[in-house]
Order: structure tokens, then C-alpha cells, then sequence
């Protein structure tokens, strides 16, 4: 599915990824850990083709097609997507008439017709349950304000939404009380199957406790130090990042 | 927001098509170029005028002449050669509708890229049009419908044959003849228009719409509007236009009077598409427009407007708050791109007790455009417990057009409350990033964002044409990125 190869990757001359490499096949979930300023948050955006990183060297790969040089919409077509740390508000535009515009330039780049009214209605309403969103928050401006827990799970609604093949979490657990994180998982795990993958990027354990990843990686210093099975992330809980660093010195 | 049904949710989800654009060829009878009172006076014969009329068009060209052009607007344009300007000009054959059978096919194809194929409007849009065709109207339908209700609805030509008494009492009462330069030269030469009646204590049941239309390349356009709202009456009016692609700037000098007597109310809306000139910022229409309305005691008018077109407007519908709790209302967006200007806004006249007023102004400016909101809040001396809220929010793209607000704020007395909010933003990337990231490429984020920061406006105006309006925002920053 994905594919990436030692990749280098600048912001305004300061490097931020430095050879990482990693490839995630169909059907996985993989953890993203690292300390704070790792890179973790730069490797989802250059992923998602956000412009004002300068990809100096090395090549992502979407199902054997080099997307790098794929604008951001185009790579969300091929059915990439980012549920993002921060999502910014879009004042008088409501949740549903966002994903409703989302879906349909998706279909129109396919070449298909829109939605039609009745099958996106039927949707909405499959997913917002299964999100448990009630239906007066669907009227509201996108994110506009939101809470922590709702901006997030509006992110995994959308994603619900959207059935990406490669759905790529932001620190998704930030901000997220208990029950919340409970309900975000759960959409998350329902919506996994052979045919997608997950990328979960987090700081902390918490998250893997409900999205239980086939792979973890620690990211330091824009490599990839360390991959490991679900038990690297207890590690890591137990021992901390330092751990990681003093094992690389 | 209380509440959101499937209805809503459904009706949301529905996307519908915009056409604009076009056209059409029809044989017209224009004047030859030039103004002075032989041609005055030819206007008034051709459209076989009481002497009345010629005499008041005759009394407003010879204040016209000694008027000056303004110059306070903050727009820069080449002044039209008014003696390069034909004053007159009307399809050749006018069609009866009696039936739609007589109706020129090719004009019944404009009705229909306009989405207002008339048989298919009456049946179920519920919508009256009166179609202004260069100048002169060529369709009025419903007729029948509203004249069982006592509702007047019919080209100001027609209205001054058959009504002259309603129309000489209150053409020039909102506006007079002298009121300013553009409403001089249109009271002289005005070719067409609407005029309205609604009786006492009627409501209107149709939003009664007419679309303007330029046609003839050279030919500006005078539509003069009357809407009369009896005591207790109830009236919502829509005015559109579209025009084709012009080289050559055209002129349009409109005046609108709005009437509303003791507990009447006048909802006016409009979708304004001019042909805005090309990406060089050549051609394209000037719209200096004069509309007012006077409201009586506790009566309400409400102007909604949606500037996307014209090269050059200046434009202010404004209220006088005459009667006592009499209400104002102005609701703008006015979009500019590539090299359009515009100085749009309202003015607020208070005059009796207990009024109120909203303004809410959406300026949105990219290219190199400008975009001013130049609005008046004026509190008479005897205006006791007069109340105003302005809004005016601007939101540029890009970095080489400008927002300018220009309130200006006149209290004369002490119980007064009056408040003014403006904001000013950018599209942000981190907004379009997050769009792009959803699919949603920049032109339609753009778009999208737009609309969203034209909402409480768009929500204003009747459905139909907020879906038209909505497009149009979209079509009108089309290429304004990139």
C-alpha cells in the first residue's frame, strides 16, 4: 500500500526527516511513536502533500505509483487521508455540507456522477451512529467551536465518510477524555479491514490500548530507530524515550 | 440554531446547476447616439407618454445638465461620454403574451438558459416574472393571479397608461428628480422598468422577480423601479441579472423607490451579475445605482443584496426611517476580482421614534480588485430610543486587492444606540491545506470558504435564489487563485 524510501525532508532549510523508511502493507495498522519534535507530525503532512515541506530526497509510493509529486487533493483522491492534531475551523460551513463537498469532488475526479441525496443521507446516518454524533451536531460550522473531543471525532467521522484506503491519526488522542477515546477507537477499529490500512501516530500507549497496531515504530532525529510488535509501545510506556536515546548512543 | 431535520439535512445535500452567460440575438430599434431635450422629449412620444411625464423627464434632464458627476466614491474609471451613449433601445416586435406560442422562440430560449421557462415557473415555482428585455418589457406573466388580489405588477411604461395616477404620486417621492446626478439622467431618459401595488393589507403570495437583461452592445440601461406597499401590506421582490461578455463599457444608471406605508413590509433582493470586464480589467459594466425606500410607522424594508459583477459600482440602498418603530434592514456581499472596484454600502436615515436598523456587509475582494463599504448611520434629532447594528466583515485573497470601510456615523440625539463591528481576514493555508487534504481542490475550497463567510446574507434571500447567488460567489472567483 505504502511505501516509502529514505525519505529527506526540509522545512525553510531546517532538515526534519532524515532517511526514514517504511512500508505498510493492506490490512495493518501501524503506531508512529517518538518523542515530541521527532518529526512524527511532519512525516503525516509530507504523506498527505502538504506544500511547504521540500522533499530533498528519497520517494513515497502509493500502491507502486510514486505520488510525490501529486498535489494534496489528488493524493486524497487515490484515497489517502489525514485525520489531523489541529482542525482548523471553517466559519458558516456545516459538517454536512463539507463531507457532502469532500465526497463528491472525490467522485467527480473518478469521473462519477454526485451522490445521490438519498444514498449520502443514508450514510450520514449509519456513521454518525456509529460515531454516536448526534444529528444537530451535523448543522454546525466545521469545527468552529468544537471541543477537543468533538473536533476529533468529526476527523473520524469524515474518515468514516470517506472510506480512505491509507487513513493516516494524527495524534487523534490528544485532547480526548476516556469515553471519547472509547468511541474514536471503536469507529476506528470498525471501519479497518483486509483492503486499508492505519497509521497511528501518538505520543503515548494510551491510544494502542483500544487500536491495537501489528507494528510500532520509534521515531528520533527523522529516522526510524526501532520497529517492534505491540509490546514495543508498553515498553516505551514503561521506560520512556530516553531509553531509545541512551540505546542509540 | 434550533433545530435540523432530514428535511434540512436532506436539502442540503441537493446540488442543483447554474446557467449564465449567453446571448441574444434579437432585432432591436435603437436611437441614434447623443442627449439633449429633442431626445427626451422622443423617449416620452415613443413610449406614447401623458405630457405629465414628458414634462417631469424634461425638468430632470435640464437639472441633470447642470449637474456635476461625483467624484467622492473611491473608484477610478474613465467617465462615460454621455454623448456617445444610445438612450434608447427595444426589441422591434413586441410580443403579446397571451399565449406562449407568440413569443419570439429565440427569446423563449433565453427564458429557458435562465431557468425560467415560463409555463414550467407558473405551474411550480409560484414565481411572477416580468422580463426586462433592453429596456423594454416584452413578458409579464401571473398577471391574472395578482390581479385578482388587487396586485399591480407590469412595466413602469405600462403602469403610466394605465395607473398614471398611482405613479404620479409617487415616481420622484423616495428619489427625487434632483437627488443626484445618475438619478437626474435616469428620471430624464428612463426607457423601462417595474412597477408594483400591493393594496391594503394584501399579501403578496409570490416573490415577484424581474430579470434585467443588456443586450445591445452601446446601450445603457435606465430601468426605473416603483413599489408601492399599501398600509398593512406584505411584498417580496427579486431583481437578477445576467449579461453576455461586452468589449466596450456599457452603462446602467438604475433608480428603485421603495414605498412601505403604515405596517407594510418590502423585502427587496438582488443577484447582480454584470459583465465585470475581462482579467485586464477591460470592458465590463458601470452600475451607478440609486435605490431607497421610505418606511412609514411601523412598517420594514429589508434590502438584500449580491454584487458578484460590474466593472465599476456605486451603489447604496438605503432606508429613510420616517415612521415611528419603522425597521431597516441591509444584508451585502459584494465579491470583486481581477481589476473590478467597487463603493457599495447603505444608509441608515433615522427620523422616527423607536427605529431600528441592521446592516450586515460581507466584502469580499481578490485579484486586484477593491472593494469599499461606505455606509451612513444617521440619528435624527427626534429619533428618540433609535437602535443600529452594523456588521461589515471583509475577506481578502491574496495580497494585491484592498478592503476599505468607510462608516460614517451621525447622532443627534442622546438616547440613540448604535454599534459597528468589522472584521478583516485571509483565506488562510491551513484552511486550504485541510480542504485539499479532503479532496476538495483550492478553486472549490475557495469557494466553499466564501460561502460559508456569505452565509448569514445568503440565508436572507428566498431559497431559489440562494442556490443562484451561491453559484454565483463560486463562478465569480473562478481563476482567482493560482
Amino acid at each position: 500500500m505504502l511505501k516509502i524510501e529514505n525519505l529527506h525532508a526540509s522545512i525553510e532549510d531546517k532538515s526534519i526527516l532524515k532517511g526514514l523508511s517504511l512500508e505498510v502493507k493492506a490490512g495493518e495498522v501501524h503506531a508512529i511513536m517518538g518523542p515530541n519534535g521527532a518529526g512524527k507530525s511532519t512525516l503525516a503532512n509530507i504523506i498527505a502533500g502538504k506544500e511547504e515541506y521540500e522533499v530533498t530526497e528519497g520517494n513515497i509510493q502509493l500502491n507502486g505509483e510514486d505520488i510525490g509529486e501529486l498535489a494534496p487533493e489528488e493524493r486524497a483522491h487515490n484515497g489517502v487521508f489525514l485525520s489531523f492534531q489541529y482542525p482548523v475551523e471553517i466559519p458558516g460551513v456545516s459538517v454536512t455540507n463539507f463531507i457532502k463537498t469532500a465526497i463528491n469532488e472525490t467522485r467527480k475526479a473518478k469521473g462519477l456522477e454526485d451522490m445521490p441525496a438519498k444514498d449520502m443521507l443514508k450514510m450520514i446516518r449509519e456513521k454518525s451512529e456509529l460515531l454516536e454524533i448526534d444529528r444537530k451536531f451535523l448543522s454546525r460550522s466545521l469545527n468552529e467551536g468544537f471541543s477537543g473531543g468533538e473536533k476529533k471525532r468529526n476527523e473520524i467521522f469524515q474518515m468514516a465518510m470517506l472510506a480512505p484506503k491509507l487513513a493516516i491519526l494524527d495524534e487523534t488522542d490528544s485532547g480526548l477524555d476516556i469515553d471519547a477515546l472509547r468511541i474514536v477507537a471503536n469507529g476506528v477499529n470498525k471501519l479497518k479491514s483486509k483492503d486499508n490500512a492505519v497509521i497511528v501516530i501518538t505520543h503515548y500507549q494510551r491510544l494502542l490500548d483500544y487500536i491495537v497496531p501489528d507494528f510500532v515504530h520509534v521515531l528520533h532525529d527523522g529516522k526510524i530507530v526501532k520497529s517492534g510488535d505491540a509490546s514495543l509501545a508498553l515498553e516505551l510506556e514503561a521506560k520512556g524515550y530516553d531509553w531509545i536515546k541512551q540505546e542509540l548512543v | 440554531m434550533s433545530k435540523y431535520t432530514e428535511e434540512q439535512l436532506e436539502q442540503e445535500l441537493k446540488t442543483q446547476e447554474y446557467k449564465y452567460g449567453f446571448y441574444t440575438d434579437i432585432e432591436s430599434e435603437t436611437f441614434a447616439k447623443g442627449l439633449n431635450e429633442d431626445v427626451v422629449i422622443a423617449i416620452s412620444k415613443k413610449k406614447n407618454e401623458p405630457q405629465w411625464m414628458t414634462d417631469w423627464r424634461l425638468e430632470a434632464f435640464r437639472v441633470w445638465k447642470k449637474m456635476e458627476e461625483p467624484e467622492w466614491a473611491n473608484v477610478h474609471y474613465e467617465k462615460p461620454k454621455f454623448q456617445d451613449i444610445a438612450y434608447y433601445s427595444a426589441p422591434k416586435e413586441k410580443p403579446k403574451l397571451n399565449s406562449l406560442d407568440e413569443v419570439d422562440p429565440e427569446l423563449l430560449d433565453t427564458f429557458k438558459r435562465l431557468g425560467i421557462s415560463l409555463d414550467e415557473q407558473k405551474k411550480l415555482a409560484n414565481v411572477a416574472v416580468d422580463i426586462v428585455m433592453d429596456s423594454v418589457s416584452v413578458a409579464t406573466t401571473f398577471k391574472k393571479t395578482l390581479g385578482e388580489k388587487g396586485i399591480i405588477f407590469m412595466p413602469i411604461s405600462e403602469a403610466i397608461q394605465e395607473h398614471p395616477e398611482l405613479v404620479r404620486k409617487y415616481l420622484g417621492t423616495v428619489v427625487p428628480t434632483t437627488d443626484n446626478f445618475y438619478a437626474a439622467l435616469n428620471s430624464a431618459v428612463f426607457s423601462d422598468g417595474s412597477f408594483c401595488y400591493i393594496p391594503k393589507g394584501v399579501r403578496c403570495p409570490m416573490e415577484l422577480s424581474t430579470y434585467f437583461r443588456i443586450n445591445e452592445g452601446g446601450t445603457g440601461q435606465f430601468e426605473r423601479t416603483l413599489v408601492v406597499a399599501d398600509k398593512g401590506s406584505y411584498v417580496s421582490y427579486l431583481e437578477g441579472c445576467t449579461a453576455p461578455s461586452r468589449d466596450e463599457n456599457q452603462l446602467h444608471a438604475a433608480v428603485v423607490e421603495l414605498i412601505a406605508m403604515d405596517d407594510a413590509e418590502i423585502k427587496y433582493s438582488t443577484v447582480q451579475n454584470w459583465y465585470p470586464g475581462n482579467k485586464e480589467g477591460k470592458g465590463g459594466v458601470y452600475n451607478f445605482v440609486t435605490k431607497r425606500g421610505l418606511c412609514e410607522n411601523n412598517a420594514k424594508i429589508s434590502w438584500t443584496q449580491v454584487e458578484t459583477g460590474s466593472a465599476v459600482t456605486w451603489k447604496y440602498p438605503s432606508c429613510i426611517l420616517k415612521g415611528n418603530n419603522s425597521v431597516g434592514e441591509f444584508y451585502s456581499i459584494a465579491v470583486t476580482n481581477n481589476y473590478q472596484q467597487a463603493d457599495t454600502g447603505t444608509k441608515m436615515i433615522h427620523l422616527g421614534k423607536n427605529t431600528k436598523s441592521t446592516i450586515i456587509s460581507k466584502g469580499i475582494s481578490a485579484g486586484h480588485s477593491q472593494n469599499s463599504y461606505r455606509g451612513l448611520v444617521q440619528i435624527g434629532a427626534r429619533a428618540e430610543n433609535a437602535r443600529n447594528f452594523s456588521q461589515c466583515d471583509s475577506l481578502l485573497m491574496g495580497n494585491l486587492c484592498g478592503a476599505h470601510t468607510f462608516p460614517y456615523i451621525e447622532v443627534k440625539n442622546k438616547t440613540a444606540q448604535v454599534e459597528h463591528e468589522a472584521t478583516t481576514s485571509k483565506i488562510g493555508e491551513e484552511q486550504l491545506f485541510y480542504c485539499n487534504q479532503r479532496g476538495i481542490d483550492t478553486e472549490k475550497a475557495i469557494a466553499l470558504i466564501v460561502n460559508g463567510f456569505s452565509k448569514e446574507v445568503l440565508n436572507k434571500l428566498p431559497m431559489e435564489f440562494a442556490v443562484e447567488a451561491q453559484k454565483l460567489l463560486e463562478i465569480s472567483l473562478e481563476g482567482s487563485v493560482g
